[in-house]
């Protein structure tokens, strides 16, 4: 679990994050959502502890991230997967290379044993004939996943997505969607994902924070999301008429089911 | 202000480098990258530089010994100070700082771009120790692309000099071998292991604090070229000011 307590921060004096407090909680799927420059990639960083907040407190199951000792950080980094939008793999490594270099960094396994592990994960998010090419030799989607292997090949107890499906098309976005919430249930692991698209709101977001200007302006579920009277979440979730007809039918339905109830 | 600010941040990238290490299979691996790419990679284009430079250098000084009065050793004796003195450690390492350099910078500034350094960040990796140490590690090699540039250097104005008819064989060999001063080999290597570590460093610092997209990575290589001859030209005056008056 990750709990943030009214944190704040600040570039240059024009203050991005503005008290944000929330809670991640484990095995569950936890969306950041707002527009661009809501201050959501800096929300993630902060939680990263790429930034450092102001002021506030992040905590890891109730250790503060600022109080913790370069020993503990390192431990805590190495307890974190994390997913970038550009899935930010080594160029000079093989997909299986970049999927076994966690462990080779970390742990005293022998390289069978890190290859046998890294081959299961390869396994888990249905990559085929892709251990020997480069990242420049495999599609969007397929980085994604190669993306999602090594973050997860250390069994961690966060992982992190920024905008994971961003720049697919609209199938391989949902199949991405669906392999972090298997994931996330099945290794029981705090997952917050910082996304932009509305389908992975609808389809995955088992508790969704709306940033606004960096101010938290509305929490809740995917369920809530439809049914929410908060404007500033119903003018950016709802901006096309084709959401505006999703949440009409959803609300119809919601009714025709509580009057027949 | 904010070149003192620079200065500070590149002496605190340097602390951090010999901070936290890395494991050492995978350091092992990347200094050996470092070496093929960095050193050996450079070989060809300075021995073709030294070689023929070496033979420029011979041609100008025979062309402008018109005294007969002057002995023909002299083509030799100036050709070795020149190559050993400056040729070879100073001209060098700027062309070093054109080649190496951008691509240190251009390579790390990239991976600082798609991200890469921070995915090594967040795994809990000391970047500045996985990305510059071994990189230092395998410029401290450059002493012996120096010491073959400066062979290869002589050489090239020994094969100038006899086969373009400006001096015998014997009058160059000669020249080489007068008044010849150990100390200046020292002096030359001593400037040449700080200006491996400068090669290592300046470019390795303008990539990793980039900010922006692929058109900045081309523009940090060349501000990373600039002044990395700068600072190379200034310590190569402060070196032979210290060492050789």
């Amino acid at each position: 679990m990750i709990e943030v307590q009214n944190i704040t921060k600040s570039f240059e004096g024009t203050e991005v994050l503005k008290g944000i407090s929330t809670v991640f909680e484990k095995g569950k799927t936890n969306l950041i959502i707002g527009q661009s420059g809501s201050g959501k990639t800096v929300f993630l960083k902060c939680l990263l502890g790429l930034f450092e907040a102001d002021s506030g407190k992040i905590l890891f199951e109730g250790k503060r991230l600022k109080k913790m000792s370069v020993k503990e950080r390192s431990v805590l980094r190495q307890e974190m997967g994390m997913v970038f939008q550009g899935s930010a793999l080594f160029d000079s490594m093989t997909v299986e290379e970049n999927i076994m270099f966690p462990m080779q960094m970390f742990t005293q396994k022998k390289n069978e044993e890190i290859r046998d592990r890294a081959n299961s994960v390869i396994k888990r998010v249905n990559l085929v004939n892709a251990n020997e090419k480069f990242p420049d030799e495999i599609s969007g989607g397929m980085k994604k996943r190669v993306a999602i292997a090594r973050a997860i090949v250390m069994n961690p107890k966060y992982l992190f997505c920024d905008e994971p499906n961003s720049g697919l098309d609209p199938r391989t976005a949902i199949l991405i969607d669906n392999l972090i919430q298997e994931i996330t249930e099945e290794y029981n692991i705090t997952t917050v994902i910082n996304t932009h698209d509305m389908n992975s709101v609808m389809e995955i977001g088992e508790k969704i924070v709306f940033l606004q200007n960096g101010i938290k302006a509305w929490e809740g579920n995917n369920k809530e999301i439809f049914i929410t009277e908060n404007e500033a979440v119903t003018n950016f979730v709802y901006s096309s008429d084709l959401f505006k007809k999703v949440r009409l039918a959803y609300l119809e339905e919601d009714k025709r089911g509580s009057t027949s109830a | 202000m904010k070149i003192l600010a620079k200065i500070g941040k590149y002496f605190l990238m340097l602390k951090s480098v010999f901070g936290k290490f890395t494991k050492w299979k995978i350091l092992k691996q990347l200094i050996l990258k470092d070496i093929d790419t960095l050193i050996i990679g450079s070989l060809g284009i300075v021995s073709f530089i030294s070689f023929f430079v070496g033979g420029v250098v011979a041609i100008q000084t025979a062309l402008n010994l018109e005294n007969p009065l002057l002995p023909k050793n002299l083509i030799g004796f100036a050709t070795r100070q020149s190559v050993i003195l400056e040729f070879a450690p100073t001209f060098i390492s700027v062309i070093m700082a054109g080649k190496v350099g951008s691509y240190i910078t251009s390579s790390i500034g990239t991976m600082r771009v798609t991200e890469q350094i921070d995915a090594l960040e967040v795994m809990g990796i000391n970047t500045y120790n996985y990305l510059i140490f071994p990189k230092i590690v395998a410029l401290s090699l450059y002493p012996l692309v120096i010491c073959i540039s400066m062979f290869l250097g002589v050489f090239g104005g020994y094969i100038a000099c006899v086969y373009g008819g400006f001096s015998s064989s014997t009058e160059f060999i000669e020249g080489i071998q007068m008044d010849f001063f150990p100390f200046h080999i020292t002096y030359a290597f001593i400037k040449t292991a700080f200006f491996s570590f400068i090669l290592a460093t300046v470019p390795s610092y303008h990539g990793y604090f980039m900010t922006g997209g692929a058109l900045e990575v081309g523009k940090a290589s060349t501000i990373s070229f600039v002044w990395t001859s700068v600072i190379i030209i200034l310590l190569n005056y402060l070196i032979t000011q210290l060492l050789l008056t």
